[in-house]
């Protein structure tokens, strides 16, 4: 898992390789499987121990690089802080992919059926795209004050428009003779709408929603660091400036698990979805 | 004459054709500059009738039944379908196309992509339905794979499947641009046979493209015979065979010289 994700972020927009990969192991798994995950966990438990070595034998205090003892043990003597920031971020990374989402996927079937909009809007849709998150956040606290909303807003933002793109490419994907099928047939937009652009679409889609899953988690994060007291991103801030380091890679960690638990997540509902290989054209 | 005289004609000459095309051109304009796909290209197909369309690559074999189906538009001329207008018989439903690939919708089984002309479109009207798709999946040499995705069928088997969609509403006439184009010949001789069946069956009207001479003389009843560059028939050649054909009917004197005579009207110059 972990070597497909790294594999899905780097080509995140090229859907038929992802699906290719994905698929080939599946196949070659009688074999393989067992052993599968073998050389990911030494190498994690490998780095580990040379952290754990290095720390310990050169003696660095522990408010400049804890041991990954010490990280441990945070989660179980102050498990309860984590927790208690843990949920905010939860809901804020998953009410901005929600939205977020749904925006660009609302928008580029609006583009997909009036040129007009797409050549009025698109523009505008890399342009703030091209803004850095992190300037445009103390700006939306300006806004929209210190509660979840600008830190939803944020998480949405990072995630609209790799979906955009990917929904408004997915959503042209059907072949120009399908379309004329669909013309012998007297079909209307919207028959074709459903019954076949959303459906080629859904392979594009969900390698956007793939990247959204661990960037909406980032957002809410970058939100939190903004004159918040709550989150695990207002704990990272709050670990940093007191010292507190084991606390900040406990910190950190939870929000690394956070962002692979929606990966996995989207991954799971993308293979129920979609049964049908998208590289092939029928 | 104005459109609506060459209407008013077309209609009347038109109660007897199934498909009847008249001084038919169509251009296309590219930034290129303009090509003249077809000019003056005059036929009649009666219904129930089975016509083959042969000619070299580029003559405009697709545009004529494109411009048929209502996909392209003509620049002169008219063509009825059944007395109607290309675009009013699309509406009505009265013909099927099956292109070169089967054109099916990978993430739909054989049996839910047969059934995809009875779920869009409505607006024109009741859809008639044909048979069952089961039947029709039956009807191809389908049975039992009605389950089956596209990606988990042969080519022969999908371009199966788009057949029996074509045949799901009931159309009157069917157009076919190269529909075995891609097959083995093993393959296309018994999907050849199936299609003389279900002609034969259910009465429809066909009109084929297909590059294979063989192939031509063997299905149609007359064989179309276009020239290139513009696109013009070069002869609409009567066939004839007695029914029903046979595969082995292929090696018969007769057959033969219906072969040789339709290359030699592809290879000579006007
Ligand atoms: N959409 C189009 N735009 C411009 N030119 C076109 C278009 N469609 C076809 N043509 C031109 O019209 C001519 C006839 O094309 P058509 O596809 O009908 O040939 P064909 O007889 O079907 O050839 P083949 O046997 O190779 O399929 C060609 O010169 C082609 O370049
Ligand atoms: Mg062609």
């Amino acid at each position: 898992m972990t070597t497909a994700s790294v594999d899905d972020k780097g080509t995140g927009t090229n859907t038929g390789q992802d699906g290719r990969t994905m698929r080939n192991a599946r196949a070659e798994r009688p074999r393989a499987r067992r052993y599968r995950h073998a050389p990911p966990i030494i190498a994690a438990a490998g780095m580990l121990l040379l952290w754990h070595l290095i720390v310990v034998g050169f003696g660095v205090p522990s408010y400049i690089a804890p041991s990954p003892v010490q990280v441990i043990g945070v989660f179980a003597e102050q498990g309860e802080i984590l927790w208690i920031n843990f949920w905010p971020t939860l809901f804020e990374a998953v009410a901005g992919f929600v939205l977020g989402n749904s925006v660009a996927v609302v928008l580029a079937v609006w583009f997909v059926h009036n040129q007009f909009a797409e050549r009025a809007f698109y523009p505008i849709a890399v342009f703030i795209n091209t803004i850095p998150i992190i300037a445009i956040a103390p700006i939306l606290v300006l806004i929209l004050g210190n509660g979840y909303a600008p830190k939803i807003v944020i998480a949405a933002l990072i995630c609209f428009f790799p979906t955009l793109v990917n929904m408004v490419r997915g959503l042209k994907a059907v072949s120009p003779q399908m379309l004329e099928l669909m013309r012998v047939l007297s079909a209307s937009d919207r028959e074709i709408l459903w019954k076949i652009r959303l459906q080629s679409s859904l392979p594009f889609l969900f390698a956007a929603l793939k990247i959204a899953s661990t960037t909406c988690v980032i957002g809410a994060i970058v939100g939190e660091w903004i004159g918040s007291n709550y989150g695990l991103g207002s704990l990272i801030i709050e670990a940093t400036y007191n010292f507190r380091a084991p606390l900040l890679y406990a910190t950190v960690i939870l929000g690394a698990g956070l962002a692979v638990a929606f990966f996995v997540t989207t991954t799971l509902v993308e293979r129920r979805i979609v049964k049908w290989k998208p590289e092939a054209v029928f | 004459m104005t459109a609506e005289a060459a209407a008013a004609a077309g209609a009347e000459t038109a109660v007897a054709a199934a498909i009847s095309v008249r001084e038919l051109s169509v251009r296309f304009d590219a930034d290129t500059g303009s090509i003249t796909a077809l000019e003056r290209v005059g036929f009649e197909v009666p219904e129930g009738g089975f016509v083959t369309m042969l000619g070299p690559s580029g003559c405009g074999k697709s545009t004529l039944l494109r411009a048929i189906a209502d996909l392209v538009p003509i620049s002169g001329g008219a063509i009825h379908v059944f007395g109607r207008t290309p675009e009013q018989a699309r509406r009505a439903r009265d013909f099927a196309f099956v292109f070169q690939d089967a054109t099916l919708l990978p993430w739909r089984s054989a049996i839910d992509n047969v059934r995809l002309p009875l779920e869009v479109g409505q607006r024109s009207g009741a859809i008639e339905l044909n048979a069952e798709p089961e039947a029709l999946l039956a009807l191809v040499g389908l049975e039992g794979r009605e389950n089956a995705l596209p990606h988990e069928l042969s080519g022969g088997m999908r371009q199966r499947v788009s057949i029996a969609r074509a045949l799901v509403y009931r159309p009157r006439v069917l157009l076919m641009d190269e529909p075995f184009g891609a097959l083995d010949e093993i393959t296309r001789d018994k999907l050849n046979e199936e299609l003389l069946r279900i002609w034969r069956e259910t009465g429809t009207t066909i009109m084929f493209v297909t590059h294979s001479v063989p192939e031509a003389a063997f299905l149609g009843q007359k064989c179309l015979v276009l020239s290139a560059q513009p696109g013009r028939v070069r002869e609409f050649v009567d066939i004839g065979f007695a029914e029903p054909r046979t595969l082995g009917m292929r090696d018969t004197l007769e057959f033969v010289e219906v072969t040789a005579y339709l290359r030699r009207l592809l290879e000579e110059p006007r």
